[in-house]
């Protein structure tokens, strides 16, 4: 790898940000080396500096922001130096840029291959129609269903991770010498992230094409990249090639990384039958206008324990959570709390319903009001349901920010846009804490959350569920907090379970073929993980289809 | 020369405003308590100049009576007054002194146009936050209405009503502030469709919370900002409206002052170089753009505090 020749160097690279009339550091003392056709993954949590970084190995920054110190050179051309025109030639052209979110950077206005053509068309690489042949050629290379008819449509008709590898295919256009893809799996699904990135990854090794690879997630860096380099802060821990990275961190803090999937709860043991289930889903069918999108979905959830509803989005897991909650009555079937069977729509239960069953929302920014002081989102579920008021009030919230380990003083007057990610995911659970509830719906909580951060959060559930012998209902369509987590699992697909019980026997086969996919997707923290399971893949795909010719004889 | 001399005025008018607003951003800074002083520490002088030309529009309306050197209706001397002696502005087409009536049009004109606009908002943000918060049938019967008080040219509709109520002062308020209404209406309900599907309305409903709670606690805080930009120009389109009304002889009655009549009222000596007539209209000019500055800043502040 080191005899090919360098092609990106950083040295000392500092970037500054302008926050209240003020310069402060974003990056600072970066070396970075990328040899061509090299993948480079860059990881760390969020605010670390990734993207930051990853946008100025195009010579670019974000409005606000400015290069101070230290020198980018791409194949020869210091790009911080360069005049802006010669910058431009070059993004589009040799370095390409694919965004975390490809259902946000699309326009939504314009065809897939419209966009395409564009960045070809623009630099005067391609013709039109030579751009459009070479669209569907790659398009058929990202394994793209129908290449040939694909681009012709519009973004809203194509699936998320169909998009990404479009966007994928539209960063090739040009052939670049060097693609900075800046989490393009994070907002996808485990099944489809595995489509995503195996497609992208034979994409960059047949055009010999150098990457760098932003990511949070271990697991994935380590099927992507050739040497890893860890940010945290803006500076940089440690870099090495990646098997030895995985095998001998060196740092205290990648070690801390390596490990945050350590967490595991005590299993309990499963309740009594004779016990009365706290939250029991008896039969449940219900449908959004005429679309039907549970079929009988049935669980029990018992105190003290914790039931993972899992699967991938569209299964039907939230739809749940909005029938107990009595958001969406359901057509058939019922819902009963403690034995008795609660009113379908949630206008109809008492006050007392209400406060039983809580709820913690998967994206903290939009379910605390930001116009709300920490004082009274927690505060009025104690002043509605409890009827505290003065003194008590205050008392009873700096108790419960006690309980979510943060600091009284500090945060009552604060607004949720002065709290950092994970600390409004806290202010999410005292909230839901604060009705002093029995039974609570998780709803992908940690999923927004960097990995140490999501660590805590799982930690803190777990605590407070032994304190206040409360039931969780946790929806999550990633698997290793499953195991974290869970005493139960049920597993959904289509609206329907697929399959329930406790976690020790869903973890171990044999398992129902949808749960099976599921459980195969997660990637591992080892570098053959992906090579291996495609393998695995194409054998099984020929086996099953050798038995199911066999069992049609 | 003419043409330099102009550019002086004005380069000195400018001058003159940046310190008066600067002086008075100072002052502010000095008497207020500690956090109102931290705000407008951080004000532009756009934002400084407009409070201080609401403030005096503000002191002219209150305290006309004492201000003014002359009555507001009575003829006190010949028509059309040079500037000079007692009448610092001159006099009018009957004879009325102008500086006096300008100060009165201030309490007349101001005060009628802050009310409608007040009541528009009242009725209007009230109503649209309701129909996107309950939606179903109340929603579309209440946005039907509106699009069928929307598809009457507003003017023409005024005039209507105006004809068939009669003009008095609390029949203007009305009509105006309910056309007006049906445009804060739209805007309220477009800016709450956005607001009630986020999730912490969501919980709030959970909680059980009460309609006039979710609406006022929970939604409008988060409505504010497009909502004060909107009255903002809104209070200009009212003033605007008052005015034509006043021209077409169906707003304010003479013989009160009022600056959009008394535009009208003195338009001939136009015709001889005179800058009178104008005077009444640079008022209205002068306080819009205020308003505006210190509704911008407003706006900047609220924005600023998402980020």
């Amino acid at each position: 790898m080191t005899t090919k020749p360098v092609l990106l160097e950083m040295r000392g690279v500092r970037i500054e940000g302008r926050a209240d009339e003020t310069w402060s550091d974003i990056v600072r003392d970066i070396d970075l080396t990328l040899h061509r056709g090299e993948v480079l993954g860059l990881i760390g949590e969020s605010g670390a500096g990734k993207s930051t970084l990853g946008l100025a190995a195009m010579g670019y920054t974000r409005d606000g922001c400015r290069i101070s110190e230290g020198s980018i050179r791409f194949d020869g051309i210091d790009l911080i130096v360069a005049p802006e025109a010669e910058r431009r030639g070059l993004r589009g052209r040799r370095i390409a840029y694919v965004a975390q979110s490809a259902a946000a950077s699309f326009n939504p206005a314009h065809r897939l291959i419209d966009q395409y053509c564009e960045t070809p068309v623009q630099h005067g690489v391609m013709s039109r129609a030579e751009a459009e042949r070479d669209a569907v050629e790659l398009y058929r290379r990202m394994r793209l269903p129908n290449p040939g008819e694909i681009g012709f449509r519009y973004p809203h008709q194509v699936s998320g991770g169909q998009l990404q590898r479009a966007m994928t295919a539209m960063a090739m256009a040009c052939r670049p010498d060097l693609i900075i893809f800046d989490e393009p799996t994070t907002a996808l699904d485990v099944t489809t992230q595995i489509e995503v990135l195996s497609a992208i990854r034979d994409a960059v090794r047949q055009f010999d094409t150098a990457a760098i690879y932003i990511t949070h997630d271990l697991a994935v860096v380590a099927q992507m990249a050739d040497r890893i380099k860890v940010l945290l802060k803006g500076r940089e821990v440690e870099e090495a090639p990646t098997r030895e990275m995985l095998s001998t961190p060196r740092e205290a803090y990648t070690k801390s990384l390596w490990a945050v999937r350590s967490h595991a709860r005590t299993e309990q043991p499963p309740a009594p039958a004779s016990e009365t289930p706290v939250v029991s889903v008896r039969g449940v069918t219900a449908a959004y206008g005429k679309v039907p999108v549970l079929h009988e979905v049935s669980f029990d959830i018992h105190r003290r324990r914790t039931v993972a509803v899992v699967g991938e989005s569209g299964s039907g897991k939230s739809t749940t959570a909005r029938v107990i909650t009595g958001l969406l009555p359901p057509s058939a079937g019922e819902v009963a709390f403690e034995g008795k069977v609660l009113p379908a729509d949630y206008r109809q239960r008492s006050k007392d319903q209400l406060r039983q069953a809580q709820m913690i929302y998967q994206m903290a920014d939009t379910a605390l009001n930001p116009r709300h002081r920490i004082r009274e989102i927690i505060g009025r579920p104690v002043e509605f349901y409890l009827g505290l008021r003065g003194r008590a009030l205050t008392e009873r919230i700096r108790e419960l920010l006690h309980l979510i380990e943060l600091e009284p003083d500090r945060f009552i007057d604060r607004l949720p846009s002065e709290l950092s990610g994970g600390q409004k995911q806290r202010i999410g659970i005292a909230r839901a804490l604060a009705a002093e509830p029995r039974f609570i719906i998780c709803d992908e909580v940690t999923s927004a959350l960097d990995q140490l951060v999501a660590e805590g959060i799982l930690k803190l559930l777990d605590r407070l569920q032994a304190e206040f012998d409360l039931a969780y209902m946790f929806i999550t369509h990633d698997l290793a907090t499953v195991r974290a987590i869970a005493d139960e699992v049920v597993v959904m697909k289509d609206g329907r379970v697929v399959e329930q019980g406790p976690k020790g026997e869903m973890f171990t086969p044999p398992h129902h073929a949808y749960t099976e996919l599921l459980l195969s997707s997660v990637p591992d923290m080892d570098p053959d993980w992906l090579d291996r399971l495609l393998e695995a893949r194409r054998q099984g795909k020929a086996g099953a289809e050798a038995a199911g010719e066999s069992a049609g004889n | 020369m003419a043409f330099l001399s102009g550019a002086m005025w004005l380069a000195a008018i400018l001058a003159g405003s940046a310190a008066l607003a600067w002086a008075f951003r100072a002052a502010l800074v000095a008497l207020l308590p500690a956090t109102a002083a931290r705000v407008m520490r951080t004000a532009p002088l756009t934002a400084s100049f407009g409070l201080v030309v609401i403030l005096l529009y503000v002191v002219a309306a209150v305290f006309a009576d004492l201000i003014a050197p002359f009555p507001e209706r009575a003829v006190v001397g010949a028509e059309y007054l040079p500037w000079e002696g007692a009448h610092i502005l001159g006099t009018d087409n009957l004879g009325r002194d102008m500086f006096s009536r300008l100060i009165y049009g201030a309490r007349n004109t101001v005060g009628i146009a802050v009310a409608t606009t007040a009541l528009a908002f009242l009725l209007g943000s009230v109503l649209g936050l309701l129909a996107a918060t309950v939606g179903g049938w109340l929603d579309q019967g209440l946005s039907r209405l509106v699009d069928v008080l929307m598809a009457i040219p507003a003017l023409i509709f005024a005039l209507l009503l105006l004809t068939i109520f009669g003009t008095s002062v609390v029949t203007l308020i009305l009509v105006i502030a309910v056309i007006d209404a049906t445009r804060v209406f739209r805007l309220a309900r477009a800016v709450a469709q956005g607001i009630v599907v986020m999730d912490y309305i969501e919980a709030a409903k959970l909680r059980g919370e009460r309609l006039p709670r979710l609406i006022l606690r929970e939604i409008l805080p988060n409505a504010m900002a497009p909502l004060v930009a909107e009255f903002g120009l809104r209070f200009c389109f009212v003033f605007l409206s008052i005015s034509a009304l006043s021209f077409l002889g169906l707003g304010i009655q003479p013989p009160t002052a009022d600056w959009g009549s008394m535009v009208r009222e003195n338009a001939t000596l136009i015709t001889f170089g005179d800058v009178t007539p104008l005077l009444p209209a640079g008022a209205i000019a002068l306080l819009t753009v205020a308003v505006n500055f210190v509704v911008d800043w407003m706006l900047h502040r609220a924005s600023g505090l998402k980020e």
